[in-house]
């Protein structure tokens, strides 16, 4: 088992719903503060969302964040920098696109991640025909790799990923790219799917994006991801308080579920 | 050529890097392949359509003039004479085939130039499917008279205005589109390229076209060419030239845009669901290919050709815009046929090379992929701006 797969178990076992924010970072030069607010707020994991040229799986919100973070001269490398300094208490996971990790070595990726404080990738091009290779580099320097489960996901191929995912299983709301107009979704039913076969907690994602769906989604998993209405706020000029707000609203939303 | 492996490898390139949702369609696409390619009823069907609608089989064109200029005999291809002006004709045919024979009624295509963008049209209209085009906004300012003729095909038009507004970013949107309909929509893929089975299943459409050649050349007794020379840019009238001839002595060319030669100056990487080369920035972000021609500006190639490459069974070398421009003319006033810009990047290096890399008397077989006709007005305005 992963670091990451004892946190997480133990935010569970302790009778919490996790709450797991999303960052793009580079997108501002104070962004490490908006994670600090965030955790501050009630997060008990973050991820972080390093910027790709190319990012196939994200919805026109991120996109136009990952592109502000990348004319800022964002890289892999030198958000890990700012990670190394940044001491929140709580599991970061790393969320990005193949190829960053592929052309920088994955070897020397998973090192690097690992060196600036990362547990986890979500790595949403990588399917588990291509993840050997990848989840070796990771898992030699105890980092997880967190698979992701969509609607579309037949019971035997949940059943693949759920043996393979680490740390939890990111069960995908809907059939959409990131940020698309959210109504409930088939969450419920996908992570229903997961549960048939393993007790890995089962996070929901793609789709969540107020503090009402955050609370309904919890009710059924052990916890939810919120990235683009986060993201939305950031780019609508909202800084670390607006942050620690709409988290905190998210926050006491999952305690009631 | 060979096929590749059980998760579509060839060598260490191609595979499936595509988010779980996509993963249930790809393989349903491959095993209704698998089974449409082995099924007669299909292949008449698939094969009646290309001779009644699609105008094949294409005739090989002996070029007496530029043959005696360059001191080889040079033969032509002719995939501008099939239906639409392109070789994209032969792989549309298939795809629309498979997406009725999977129970969908849309297809989903990117386009640059608007080549496969008007055959994914014409392909759905004669099939009766629905089709909405991906193009890049950049791209539909460059080519407006083939989103015209997108939309008097009965197509919807969706022009994209992330990230470089072109053929990559058209991928993008249309890969992120597919996420929200799989169940009845297919992605008409134009190019030998994203995740498996679209580089082996498009190679496999577009092998009519060398096949087809290889018999013609055989049986006015050229035999085997000593080359064979194809425009690359993700690289599918390469691939389907490529088919006909790799069992065979002749050596196999692709001719990649200077601006654009994912071979000649990008290194391997993950775009687009497959591995394969890439032009990329030293941190492993996608850079934006520069081309004359709107077809080959891609910052990729299709895996197999990476490969092809990698055991230097094919080799590739690139043309340069000024080049391209050059070509285009020299065809045009001596054998009376005008090239598409991308094409004319092969007759560029043929041009070139004729007594160099070529060496005097070869027999050179180029694939005339597509007519020019769509790219006349941006070369009067190229050459009236240097004049």
């Amino acid at each position: 088992m992963t670091s990451l797969d004892v946190a997480l178990r133990g935010v569970r076992d302790g009778g919490r719903k996790a709450l797991v924010p999303y960052f793009v970072a580079g997108l501002s030069d104070d962004w490490p503060d908006h994670v600090r607010a965030a955790v501050h707020a009630g997060a008990d994991a973050v991820e972080i969302g390093i910027p790709f040229s190319d990012p196939m799986m994200d919805g026109v919100v991120i996109q136009e964040a990952a592109d502000i973070a990348l004319r800022r001269g964002t890289t892999l490398l030198s958000i890990l920098d700012e990670l190394s300094a940044l001491d929140v208490g709580v599991p970061l996971v790393a969320m990005t696109y193949y190829n960053l990790f592929h052309h920088l070595g994955l070897e020397r990726s998973a090192g690097a991640l690992r060196a600036a404080g990362i547990s986890g990738t979500i790595v949403p091009d990588l399917p588990i025909e291509e993840l050997g290779p990848w989840q070796s580099a990771c898992n030699d320097q105890d980092v997880a790799c967190v698979l992701m489960v969509a609607p579309s996901t037949p019971l035997d191929r949940v059943e693949r990923v759920n043996a393979l995912s680490q740390g939890f299983v990111y069960a995908s709301a809907r059939m959409a790219v990131t940020g698309a107009a959210s109504d409930g979704g088939h969450a419920a039913d996908v992570v229903q799917r997961v549960r048939l076969s393993g007790d890995k907690p089962v996070y929901v994602g793609i789709g969540i994006t107020t503090p009402q769906q955050a609370e309904t989604a919890a009710g059924f998993a052990d916890g939810v991801i919120v990235g683009t209405a986060l993201v939305q706020r950031l780019l609508n000029g909202e800084g670390a308080a607006g942050v620690e707000s709409f988290v905190g609203d998210l926050r006491r939303a999952i305690d009631a579920a | 050529m060979n096929d590749p492996d059980a998760l579509g490898h060839f060598g260490s390139f191609g595979g499936r890097f595509v988010p779980e949702a996509l993963m249930p369609a790809c393989l349903e696409l491959e095993e209704a392949f698998r089974d449409a390619w082995a099924d007669l009823t299909f292949l008449d069907e698939y094969h009646g359509l290309l001779r009644e609608f699609g105008g094949r089989p294409t005739p090989v064109t002996y070029c007496d003039r530029l043959s005696q200029n360059l001191g080889i005999e040079l033969y032509l291809k002719r995939e501008d004479l099939a239906h639409t002006g392109s070789h994209k004709i032969n792989n549309v045919i298939g795809q629309a085939l498979l997406t009725k024979r999977m129970g969908k009624s849309r297809i989903i295509a990117e386009t640059g130039a608007g080549q496969h963008g008007v055959a994914s049209a014409t392909a759905a209209a004669k099939l009766g499917l629905e089709c909405t085009v991906y193009m890049g906004e950049l791209d539909t300012q460059r080519q407006a008279l083939n989103v015209f003729r997108m939309e008097l095909l009965g197509a919807t038009v969706r022009p994209v205005t992330s990230g470089s507004k072109t053929l990559k970013d058209a991928v993008n949107e249309a890969m992120r589109e597919w996420v929200t309909c799989v169940d009845t929509t297919h992605y008409c893929l134009g190019s030998v390229m994203g995740p498996h089975p679209f580089p082996w299943m498009v190679r496999e459409f577009q092998s009519i076209l060398g096949r087809e050649a290889a018999s013609q050349l055989d049986e006015r007794g050229v035999g085997t060419p000593d080359m064979v020379v194809a425009c690359v840019g993700g690289g599918s009238n390469a691939a389907g030239l490529f088919a006909g001839f790799a069992n065979s002595t002749a050596r196999l060319i692709g001719v990649e845009a200077a601006g654009g030669s994912a071979i000649g100056i990008g290194s391997p990487g993950v775009l687009h669901g497959m591995r394969s080369m890439l032009i990329q920035s030293d941190v492993g972000q996608i850079e934006e290919a520069h081309s004359i021609s709107a077809g080959l500006d891609y910052p990729g190639i299709g895996p197999e050709h990476a490969f092809l490459a990698d055991i230097a069974r094919a080799e590739y070398y690139s043309a340069s815009d000024d080049e391209v421009l050059d070509a285009l003319q020299l065809l045009s006033r001596l054998e009376g046929i005008i090239p598409a810009l991308e094409t004319a990047h092969a007759l560029a290096w043929v041009f070139r090379e004729a007594g160099k890399l070529i060496p005097s008397g070869s027999t050179v077989l180029v694939n005339l992929s597509g007519r020019g006709d769509k790219d006349v007005a941006q070369v009067l305005e190229i050459l009236r701006s240097q004049s």
